[in-house]
C-alpha cells in the first residue's frame, strides 16, 4: 500500500503550522500553529506504525498527543497571565529581551 | 491504497484539510482560526481511524479536539474575542522570510518524501489481531511503562503549573458579603436589595418608559423615533415612593439624563450637577397627566 | 702579616650609614643632639682609617694591597659578584682626605646651620654621603664602586636641593643629577665590555685580563670610564651642573663639590690605571679633557661675581690639572692624587671661608658688595689667605709642589717627543697664570680695596651690613685647613714619600725628563702667577671696582654666560630630546593607544551590529530557527548518500 499520500499531507500541514508560528502575532494562533504542527507528526507516526506494522508509532503519537496537551495548559496558563498584566495578546509586545 | 474507498476518503479530505490549514493562516478573527483546526483535527482523527488507529482516533476527538481546543476557545474568549490581528507586518522582512521559509520547508520535505522509495506496507492486521486498544495496551504497559509514568508526572505538573501561573495575589482584601453588608450598613443605605426595575410600573405601553429601582423613569425603555417626536408620555408614579427619587448619595447627580423639553421631570437631575440640593428641592412627582 | 685589623674595614661604611639612618627615623626627637651624632660618625671613620693607615705603614710596601672579602652580594649564572673592600694605599688616602676634611666640615655644619631647623636631616644626608664615598673609594669591584659611586649621586641631590622650597634650588638639583645619569650610562657600558671580556666586573679580574686583552677592547672600557669621571668631576663636555650646584649649603659645597665628590672621577682613572696604561689613545683623550676643562674653568673663573661661583669653576679648573696629569701616564697618576689631596685641603677650606663671609654679609653672595673685609674678619683673612697662597702655587704651599709636579709632567708628556710635551705644558703653564689672576681677583675683591657696604644705612646706596667673625666652631676647621694647606704638600714632597706611598698601586715609573729644565719650568710658573697676582691687585684690589657690573668684553659676557655652556647642552641634547619624547608620546597615544582602542571600538560596533540581530520578537527567532532547520535537513539530505 502506498502511504506516501499521507506522509505528503502530513508534510504540508507540517509547512503551514510554521508559516503560522512565522506570520501571525496573535499568540493563540501562534500556538494554534504550534498545535497543527505537531498534530502533522503525528500523522507521520501513524502512517509508519501502518508502514512498519509495528505499534511502537502509534504509542509515540500517544505520548506526543499527551505532552501536548500538558503543553497547552502551560502555554495557555502563560498567555492569560501575560494577558493579564500587559492587556494584549500580541507576540511582538514580549520583546523585554531586545538587544 | 487498500481499497478504493481508503483513496476517495484521503483525496476527499486531504484537500479540504489544507484548505482549512490555510484558514488558521489567513483567518482574522481568532474565533474562525480556531474553528478551522477543529476541523483540521476531526478530519485528522477520522484518517487515524482509517489507518488502522481506532484508538487513537478516539483519543484524537476526546482529548485534541475536545479538550485542548475547547482550552482555546475559553481562552480566546478571555482575552478578547473580537481583538483581531491587523494583517500589517511589524517586523522589517518577517513576512518575505515566513512566506520564503514556510514554502521552502513544504517544497523539501515534500520533494524528499516523494522520492523516497518507501518499502511496501505490512499494515497492522497482524498487531491488531486483539484489537488495537488491547494490541496498544501491551506496547504501552511493555515497552513504554517508564515513559508513561514519566508523562504521568508531566500531566501532573502541567496542572499544578497552570493553577500557579494563573494565580492572582490579591491587592485590595477580598469584599465578600459580609463586608458589602457592614458597608451597607455604615453608609445608612437601605438593607434590603432595591426593587428590580419595572416594579413601580404601572403601565406597559410603548411610549410609557420603564420605571427603575428607585422609580425614576428609564429613557433607553421607549423608542428613540417617539422620543424624537414627543410621542412619550410619562409614567406614573405612587406617591409612598415618590420621596425615593432624588434621595441617596445615587440619587443626585447620576441616572440617565432626560429630553430638554422635559422641565417638570418627575425629580429627575438636570444636565448640570454643579447645583447641589437642587435635585432635593424639586417637586414631587404629583403631576398626574393620566387621568 | 695579620690582616685581623684590616678585616674590620666594612665598618667605615657602616658606621656612617648607621649614623644616616638613626638620623633620618628618629624624627624630631632627635633634633638636640643629632648632629653631634653626625660628627661623631664622621669622626669614628677618621679614627678608623687613621689605624688602618697605622697598620698599613708598619707592613711591607708589596704587602699594602689587601682586598677584604666581606659576603656573596649575588651568583647569575657565569656572573658572580662579591661584596668586599680593598685596603690601600690609594684607598685610604682616600679615606682619610674624606674622613678628615668631612669631620671638619661636619664641625662647621653644626654652628653654620644653626639657624635652620632642618639640621638634623642635614646631618643625616652629610652622614649618608660619606658613607657612599667611602663605599666607591674601598669597593674592590666596579660594581660595588657604581653603588658607591650612585650613593654619592644621590647625597649630592639631596643636598644641592637641600633648601627646596626654593625652586631654584630644587632644578639645580636635578640638572646634577641627571648630567651625573648621563655620565653614568658610560659607567655602565664599561661594566658591560668587562664582563663581555673579562667575565668579572672585579679589579683583581679585570686587571689580570686587560693583560691579554687586545687594545681596541681596552680603550673601548678606557674611553667609557672616562666618560663617567666626565660627569661625576664636572670636566668637558659635563660641566655644567657644578655651578647651578653652588644652591647648595656651603659646607655642601665645601665637601662634596671641591674636596671629595668631585675627586671620585679622578679616583676612577687612575685606580683603573692598569687598564689606561695600556689604552695609549684613552689616555690621551684624557689629558686632552684635562686640559680643555683647565681653561674653560680659568675662564669662566675670570668673569664671575659671585664667590661660589667663581671657586666652582676654580674647581672645575684644578680637577682638570688632575686629569691632566692622570691623562699623562703612570707618570702622572701620583702626581694626580697629590695634587687631589692638597686641593682638597686648600679649596674646602677656601669655601668654609666663603661661607664664613656670607655667614657675616647676610648671605649675600656677590663679591661685587664685599670688599675691604681685612679688617673685619681677621681669622677668615688669614686663612683664606693660606689658601689661596696655595692654589696660586707659591712656595713653599702645598699647591706649589703639587702643580709645579703636573706641569713638569705635561712637559715630560709622551717621553718628552712630538707635540704632546708642548702642548700640554704650555696649556698647564698658561693657565696658572690665568688661575692666579681670578683668584687674586676673588681675594681682592673680597677682602681688600675699598668697602662696598655700609654699617649704617647713610643714603648712598650701598647695602647694609654687620660683617663679624664667625664662632669658633667655624673658624677651629678653617684653621685646620688652612694649616693643611699650607703644610702638607711640604710635609707630602720630602723624599719623593708620597710617590713611593702610592706605588703599590700606580706601579714604579721611570722619571722622563721634560723638554724644558726643571728650574725654567718653576721660574715662568713662578713669573705667570706672580704676573696673574699683580694684574689682579692692579683691576680689583688698588682701583675702585664698580658695584654694578659694567658691560666688559665679548669674552667676559661669555664667561659670565658659563660659555654658553647651558645653551649648548639645550640645543643640542634638550631640545632634541624633548622632540623625540613629545613625539614618542603623541606616537604611543594615536598609534598603540589608538590601535588598542580602536580594535576594543571595531569590536563593540560589530557587537552593535549583531545585537540589532536580537530584536526580542520570538517570530524573528523561529524564523531564525526554523531557517537553520532547513539548512540541517538540506545538509544532512545531502550528505547522506
Amino acid at each position: 500500500m502506498d502511504m506516501s499520500n499521507y506522509l505528503v499531507l502530513s508534510a504540508l500541514l507540517f509547512s503551514i503550522g510554521a508559516a503560522t508560528v512565522l506570520l501571525r502575532r496573535n499568540a493563540i494562533i501562534v500556538f494554534m500553529g504550534i498545535e497543527l504542527m505537531l498534530n502533522a507528526s503525528n500523522l507521520a507516526f501513524v502512517t509508519f506504525a501502518r508502514m512498519h506494522g509495528d505499534l511502537s508509532g502509534q504509542v509515540i503519537a500517544f505520548f506526543v498527543m499527551v505532552v501536548a496537551a500538558a503543553e497547552v495548559v502551560v502555554g495557555l496558563a502563560i498567555i492569560v497571565s501575560i494577558f493579564r498584566t500587559r492587556r494584549s495578546a500580541s507576540v511582538d509586545d514580549v520583546n523585554l529581551l531586545k538587544n | 491504497m487498500t481499497s478504493g474507498a481508503e483513496a476517495v476518503l484521503f483525496w476527499c479530505l486531504a484537500p479540504l484539510m489544507v484548505i482549512a490549514a490555510l484558514g488558521l493562516l489567513f483567518a482574522r478573527k481568532a474565533v474562525h482560526a480556531t474553528l478551522c483546526v477543529v476541523f483540521v483535527m476531526v478530519c485528522l482523527a477520522v484518517m487515524y481511524v482509517a489507518l488502522e488507529a481506532p484508538f487513537l482516533g478516539i483519543v484524537q476527538i476526546v482529548v485534541y479536539t475536545g479538550a485542548v481546543m475547547m482550552l482555546f476557545l475559553f481562552v480566546i474568549m478571555l482575552v478578547g474575542v473580537d481583538a483581531s490581528d491587523s494583517l500589517v507586518e511589524t517586523i522589517r522582512g518577517q513576512r518575505l522570510v515566513g512566506w520564503l521559509l514556510g514554502i521552502g520547508l513544504g517544497a523539501v520535505l515534500v520533494g524528499v518524501i516523494l522520492r523516497v522509495s518507501f518499502p511496501a506496507g505490512i499494515g497492522l492486521e497482524e498487531a491488531n489481531a486483539d484489537t488495537n486498544p488491547v494490541a496498544i495496551a501491551r506496547v504501552l504497559f511493555g515497552d513504554f511503562v517508564f515513559n508513561l509514568e514519566v508523562v504521568g508526572v508531566l500531566l501532573i505538573t502541567a496542572a499544578l503549573a497552570a493553577l500557579t501561573l494563573t494565580h492572582k495575589q490579591r491587592l485590595t482584601p477580598r469584599v465578600g458579603q459580609k463586608e458589602r453588608a457592614d458597608a451597607r450598613v455604615a453608609s445608612g443605605e437601605s438593607l434590603v436589595p432595591l426593587p428590580a426595575p419595572g416594579v413601580y410600573a404601572q403601565r406597559n405601553a410603548m411610549d410609557v418608559p420603564a420605571l427603575d429601582p428607585q422609580g425614576r423613569p428609564i429613557e433607553a425603555s421607549v423608542s428613540r423615533v417617539l422620543r424624537v417626536r414627543g410621542q412619550e408620555r410619562q409614567a406614573p408614579l405612587d406617591a409612598q415612593i415618590a420621596h425615593l427619587s432624588g434621595q441617596g448619595p445615587r440619587g443626585v447627580g447620576s441616572g440617565p439624563s432626560h429630553d430638554v423639553d422635559r422641565t417638570d421631570g418627575p425629580g429627575e437631575p438636570t444636565a448640570d450637577p454643579s447645583t447641589p440640593g437642587a435635585a432635593d428641592t424639586t417637586p414631587p412627582r404629583t403631576t398626574e397627566e393620566e387621568s | 702579616m695579620d690582616t685581623s685589623v684590616i678585616d674590620s674595614a666594612w665598618l667605615l661604611v657602616v658606621v656612617p650609614l648607621v649614623g644616616a639612618g638613626i638620623l633620618l627615623l628618629a624624627g624630631r626627637r632627635a633634633d638636640a643632639w643629632g648632629h653631634w651624632l653626625g660628627v661623631l660618625a664622621s669622626a669614628a671613620t677618621f679614627v678608623l682609617g687613621a689605624v688602618y693607615l697605622l697598620t698599613l705603614l708598619g707592613w711591607d710596601a708589596a704587602d699594602r694591597v689587601v682586598d677584604v672579602h666581606v659576603g656573596r652580594w649575588f651568583d647569575a649564572g657565569s656572573l658572580v659578584v662579591d661584596v668586599g673592600l680593598r685596603v690601600d694605599p690609594l684607598s685610604l688616602t682616600f679615606v682619610l682626605l674624606v674622613s678628615f676634611v668631612g669631620t671638619l666640615i661636619h664641625l662647621y655644619s653644626v654652628a653654620y646651620m644653626e639657624h635652620d631647623a632642618d639640621r638634623r636631616r642635614f646631618f643625616a644626608y652629610l652622614n649618608l654621603f660619606v658613607a657612599a664615598m667611602l663605599l666607591l673609594v674601598l669597593a674592590d669591584s666596579y660594581l660595588l664602586l657604581f653603588v658607591g659611586w650612585e650613593g654619592v649621586g644621590l647625597a649630592s641631590y639631596l643636598l644641592i636641593g637641600f633648601w627646596n622650597h626654593v625652586p631654584a634650588n630644587a632644578t639645580a638639583a636635578k640638572k646634577a643629577f641627571i648630567v651625573n645619569r648621563v655620565a653614568d650610562v658610560g659607567m655602565i657600558v664599561a661594566l658591560m665590555l668587562m664582563f663581555s671580556s673579562f667575565g668579572a666586573v672585579d679589579f683583581a679580574s679585570v686587571f689580570a685580563g686587560a693583560e691579554t686583552t687586545d687594545t681596541g677592547r681596552l680603550t673601548a672600557i678606557a674611553l667609557m670610564l672616562l666618560v663617567a669621571a666626565c660627569g661625576k668631576s664636572a670636566q668637558f663636555p659635563l660641566q655644567s651642573w657644578l655651578g647651578d650646584a653652588m644652591a647648595g649649603p656651603t659646607p655642601v659645597s665645601a665637601l662634596i663639590h671641591a674636596a671629595t665628590m668631585v675627586t671620585a672621577g679622578v679616583y676612577l682613572v687612575v685606580r683603573s690605571g692598569p687598564v689606561f696604561t695600556l689604552a695609549p689613545d684613552a689616555l690621551l683623550v684624557t689629558a686632552v679633557v684635562g686640559a680643555v676643562t683647565l681653561v674653560f674653568g680659568a675662564v669662566v673663573g675670570c668673569a664671575k661675581d659671585d664667590i661660589k661661583k667663581t671657586l666652582a669653576a676654580s674647581t672645575m679648573s684644578q680637577i682638570g690639572y688632575m686629569m691632566l696629569a692622570a691623562g699623562l701616564g703612570p707618570i702622572g697618576y701620583a702626581f694626580a692624587i697629590f695634587h687631589l689631596l692638597t686641593h682638597g685641603f686648600f679649596k674646602a677650606g677656601m669655601f668654609l671661608g666663603a661661607g664664613s663671609v656670607m655667614h657675616g654679609m647676610s648671605d649675600d653672595v656677590s663679591m661685587r658688595r664685599f670688599g675691604g673685609l681685612s679688617a673685619v674678619m681677621k681669622v677668615t683673612w688669614v686663612t683664606f689667605g693660606l689658601g689661596w697662597l696655595a692654589i696660586l702655587g707659591i712656595p713653599p704651599f702645598s699647591g706649589f709642589w703639587s702643580k709645579d709636579k703636573i706641569i713638569e709632567s705635561a712637559f715630560a708628556a709622551d717621553g718628552g717627543h712630538g707635540w704632546q710635551p708642548w702642548v700640554f705644558g704650555l696649556v698647564a703653564l698658561v693657565g696658572a697664570g690665568i688661575t692666579a689672576f681670578y683668584m687674586s681677583r676673588l681675594f681682592f675683591m673680597t677682602f681688600h680695596g675699598q668697602r662696598r657696604w655700609v654699617e649704617s644705612d647713610d643714603g648712598s646706596g650701598l647695602p647694609v651690613r654687620h660683617p663679624h667673625e664667625s664662632p669658633a666652631l667655624m673658624t677651629v676647621p678653617m684653621v685646620v685647613l688652612a694649616v693643611g694647606s699650607a703644610a702638607l704638600g711640604g710635609l707630602l714632597m720630602v723624599g719623593g714619600a708620597f710617590a713611593s706611598w702610592l706605588e703599590p698601586v700606580t706601579g714604579h715609573v721611570e722619571h722622563h725628563e721634560p723638554v724644558l729644565p726643571v728650574p725654567v719650568i718653576m721660574v715662568l710658573t713662578l713669573l705667570l702667577v706672580l704676573g696673574g697676582a699683580v694684574l689682579a691687585w692692579r683691576q680689583y684690589g688698588a682701583s675702585t671696582v664698580p658695584v654694578e657690573p659694567p658691560v666688559g668684553s665679548v669674552l667676559t659676557r661669555a664667561a659670565r654666560a658659563d660659555l654658553y655652556q647651558d645653551v649648548v647642552n639645550e640645543n643640542l641634547v634638550m631640545r632634541p630630546g624633548q622632540y623625540l619624547t613629545r613625539s614618542l608620546v603623541y606616537a604611543d597615544k594615536k598609534v598603540v593607544d589608538g590601535g588598542f582602542m580602536g580594535a576594543a571600538g571595531a569590536l563593540g560596533l560589530l557587537g552593535e551590529a549583531v545585537k540589532k540581530v536580537q530584536n526580542g520578537y520570538v517570530r524573528s527567532y523561529a524564523a531564525m530557527m526554523l531557517a537553520g532547520f532547513g539548512v540541517l535537513v538540506v545538509v544532512v539530505l545531502l550528505v547522506w548518500n
